[in-house]
């Protein structure tokens, strides 16, 4: 892969390698994001992306390669150590907190950047309640910014599951992260949906300017928001580029892009 | 839309100490002080199981022995080893946090019903070491001598002083639950509850969380212990096993699970129970078991959630008429 | 020093038949329904009270033993149908403290019903020791192991050879695609829950001879029998008879070279170290649920 095509990365996977006993998910895997970029990570099923998300995100270790984000190695960092390193993912079977308000769900997003002394908490210390209003203020910021904000008193559970998917997406966005990896986030959405959550996508990298990652199968969501997509195929990258070169790219087309929707 | 976050919860823990301390005047006679001081300490400790259960989710079958560390640990202190009250009670308190600590290392990392087999295993072995270490317990038989709580000088020797401390600690726990669980803490652990990728993936340490939250309600229990031991003057094991430890489960349940309150009101209920069974001798095992499996089965949000749906019920019928 | 191990090893190795029995009845229902019966105990308590109470009412020994078995056969159902079932779909933390509710019950009913006494069941052939090879073994506890292992082999048949058997093994891999074949999801937990009472009560009823019984043994033996269910690795019906013989022997020997007041605690810490190191037990596959 041209390591120009990726200047500057905000995220840098390098000979990544990940075996589940004897089956190799991702093999000798080159995978970059470049910053300020929505980059698109696609391949038929089983070719290793969840496992690429999982690596990034520290819920599965890589055996061999790094990664590096914004410069940092974070492949040693335990998972919840990654928010505060820049990189938060929204999930492909929703985890809405589901016994909090929407509000609630958005302001736990700020955990990693909130910070009082427990004891702040328990005495309702000045520093404790400037915290928890910054916070509050945040979170509804993000909830506005997604088309929630009507929604900040309702049990999540009860939101429908397209109001969900944002709620999701407000939660990670108020974590400030650097990088924003999105895991399906057109599943199960209509067209109207996925039209609007195209929207959304654009305007997180221009308005918010985080860096997105995104793996999806419906390509013409791909197509319309992606400056840069990569490719896998068992577990090893087939191809890199911008939509119109992987379009027109032969091994993608034999790979899968044919078989698609 | 800007609401005060502060003193929401300190007006209400303070409404609810004046209440404490008013309700005394209706009771008959002192007989049913002791039972109120029983009552409350047992609401100590509910409300600390309900943070590790109703809000972490976290089951533990086995937080008697929390209660018993407390007890036995400010009884040796204040008798054999002749240290002042206070200094037995920070200790007893400082042991059963610490032995949480270290069960907690291995223990957090089971889940469902393993987590609540560890946690009756451990239960079971420290009531059996309380038996059976004759020597320094006093074995089954008890251990007595236990001195009358008494602070900066002035001994709390009727039951109503006590309650009074009692009640004021009470209070206190009450709204350092109601402040812990409105805040980043409290979040992190519904959080962990529902979903711990989720929670992982914003920043959230699930192990340090769940111990956290196991250690601050052993610490809650042993608190607990140490006014139990020093109000009764004298512990026998048989306070503190098995059997309690489900008793504790059934306050935190029937009371509603993420419920402060709740936990409360299961606590005060059920510890008032017995009583008005008295009569009843061998029927009070049979009504726990009852109370549980119905709770369960017809109220499983307990107490504190009929309250909420049937007073969002009541909204919903007026917003209704209103329009 | 090593005088009294033969009595020990027997009086271990029937205990831990028992508790093996008492393992079985777990694995049954786990591998049905994947709950966790902590009433199970009292399944077992249930065998040996009624047991002494059929006596009392007139039934001859075996005919009071068959009768308490199927009671508490039929109580296990009652408990699947009234307090399982209806919480289908509910957190599993809740079917934990059903089972922990119905546990209470049982032990308060049997309170009520027998009182507190300890009581005796008579042995079934008598108490003349057998003496042998440095051991007194009770004829009793020929029977424990006599039983055990009859009772292995018929689930072994019953397993492999009915219609039923195999049906619940289904539901053992694969709920959905059992009951996407036709298999009664609902009937085979039915089924687990009786059969699971069944097997309790004999392990409670062959046990009381020796060990004597009364309306609260059921928590300590539950307890033990699901040590020895994780000892064997849990699922594994053979491995938990493996694990209560383990466990029983190790009892007996602590008991015996340690500290007798401590027995009881041998099993849980034995389960204790079985959860924190090796979660899967002897037998079974890693991949318990952990963090």
């Amino acid at each position: 892969m041209p390591a120009d095509a990726c200047a500057p990365p905000l995220l840098d996977v390098s000979g990544a390698t990940v075996r589940f006993g004897g089956i190799h998910a991702l093999t000798n895997a080159d995978f970059c994001i470049p910053d300020g970029s929505v980059t698109a990570l696609i391949g038929p099923n089983g070719a290793g992306k969840t496992t690429m998300l999982n690596a990034i995100t520290g819920m599965v270790s890589i055996n061999e390669g790094t990664i590096h984000l914004d410069g940092q190695d974070i492949a040693g960092l335990p998972p919840h150590k990654r928010a505060a390193a820049g990189v938060v993912r929204t999930f492909q079977n929703l985890e809405v907190f589901t016994s909090m308000t929407v509000l609630e769900n958005v302001m736990t997003g700020r955990h990693a950047a909130t910070h009082y002394p427990i004891l702040a908490s328990l005495l309702r210390t000045p520093a404790f309640r400037r915290a928890e209003r910054q916070c509050r203020e945040i979170a509804l910021d993000c909830l506005e910014f997604v088309g929630l904000a009507d929604a900040h008193k309702t049990p999540a559970g009860d939101l429908p599951y397209g109001r969900q998917r944002l709620l999701e997406m407000a939660r990670a966005l108020a974590a400030a992260p650097k990088l924003l990896l999105l895991d399906e986030p057109a599943a199960g959405l209509n067209s109207k949906e996925t039209a609007q959550l195209g929207d959304l996508i654009l305007a997180i990298r221009d308005k918010r300017r985080v860096t997105v990652g995104l793996v999806e199968h419906d390509m013409d969501l791909i197509m319309r928001v992606s400056d840069h997509i990569t490719v896998l195929n068992f577990g090893h990258p087939l191809a890199s580029g911008t939509p119109d070169q992987i379009q027109a790219n032969p091994d993608v087309i034999k790979a899968y892009l044919g078989e698609e929707e | 839309m800007k609401r005060p976050l502060a003193g929401q919860n300190a007006i209400r823990a303070l409404l609810f100490l004046v209440a404490l301390l008013v309700a005394p005047l209706a009771l008959p006679n002192e007989y049913y002080l002791s039972i109120a001081i029983l009552g409350c300490l047992n609401a100590v400790i509910a409300v600390g199981l309900n943070l590790l259960l109703g809000y972490a989710g976290q089951i533990s079958l086995g937080h008697a022995a929390f209660y018993g560390i407390g007890a036995y640990a400010t009884a040796l202190c204040t008798t054999r080893l002749g240290l002042p009250i206070p200094a037995g009670m920070v200790i007893g308190v400082a042991l059963a946090a610490a032995v949480a600590w270290i069960v907690a290392v291995p223990t957090l990392k089971l889940k469902g019903h393993y987590l609540a087999m560890a946690t009756l295993g451990f239960g079971i072995i420290v009531s059996i070491v309380f038996n059976e270490a004759v020597d320094i317990t006093g074995g089954p038989s008890g251990y007595v001598g236990i001195p009358r709580l008494a602070l900066l000088g002035h001994e709390f020797d009727t039951d109503r002083g006590y309650y009074n401390v009692v009640a004021v600690v009470l209070a206190a726990v009450v709204l350092l639950a109601l402040n812990l669980m409105k805040s980043r803490t409290g979040r992190a652990l519904r959080a962990l509850h529902v979903s711990e990728k989720a929670a992982q993936s914003l920043g959230i340490d699930i192990a340090a969380h769940k111990r956290f939250v196991f250690v601050l309600s052993a610490a809650l229990a042993g608190l607990a212990g140490v006014l139990y031991a020093h109000y009764l003057g004298f512990i026998a094991p048989a306070s503190f096993g098995f059997s309690f430890s489900i008793q504790l489960v059934v306050m935190v349940i029937l009371g509603g699970m993420a419920s402060v309150w709740g936990s409360v009101a299961g606590a005060l209920f059920l510890t008032a129970l017995p009583e008005a069974l008295r009569d009843f001798e061998n029927i009070d095992i049979l009504v726990y078991g009852a109370i549980l499996v119905a709770t369960i089965l017809f109220l499983p949000d307990g107490l504190a959630g009929g309250c909420t749906r049937l007073f969002r019920k009541f909204r919903r019928t007026e917003a209704s008429h209103a329009r | 020093m090593l005088s009294g191990a033969p009595q020990y090893l027997v009086s271990g190795l029937t205990q831990g038949a028992a508790y093996g029995l008492i393992g079985l009845g777990f694995t049954m229902i786990f591998n049905t329904t994947g709950i966790i019966n902590f009433a199970q105990g009292e399944f077992v308590m249930l065998g040996g009270m009624l047991a002494v109470w059929f006596l009392g009412a007139g039934l001859p020994l075996l005919l009071a033993v068959l009768a308490a078995c199927l009671v508490t056969a039929v109580a296990g159902a009652l408990m699947e149908r009234l307090a399982i079932r209806p919480l289908a779909g509910a957190p599993a933390i809740n079917a934990v403290i059903i089972t922990i509710g119905v546990s209470i019950l049982l032990r308060g009913g049997a309170m009520l019903a027998f009182g507190k006494d300890t009581v005796a069941l008579p042995a079934f052939s008598g108490v003349t020791p057998i003496l042998t090879l440095g051991a007194a073994i009770q004829p009793q506890s020929l029977w424990v192991l006599a039983v055990t292992l009859a009772l292995l082999a018929g689930l072994r048949l019953f397993f492999a050879a009915t219609i039923q058997g195999k049906a619940m093994l289904a539901c053992a891999c694969q709920q959905k695609a059992a009951s996407l074949v036709g298999i009664s999801v609902a009937r085979m937990a039915l089924l687990s829950f009786g059969i699971s009472g069944l097997i309790g009560a004999v392990a409670g009823a062959i046990l009381a001879p020796i060990t004597m019984t009364s309306f609260d043994v059921g928590t300590m033996l539950g307890v033990k029998g699901f040590a020895a269910c994780i000892l064997g690795g849990l699922g594994n019906p053979f491995g938990a008879a493996a694990g209560g013989l383990v466990l029983g022997v190790l009892e007996s020997f602590g008991a015996g070279y340690v500290a007798s007041g401590y027995k009881d605690a041998f099993a849980f810490i034995v389960l204790l170290l079985l959860l924190f190191v090796k979660p899967s037990g002897l037998f079974g596959k890693a991949g318990v649920e952990r963090v």
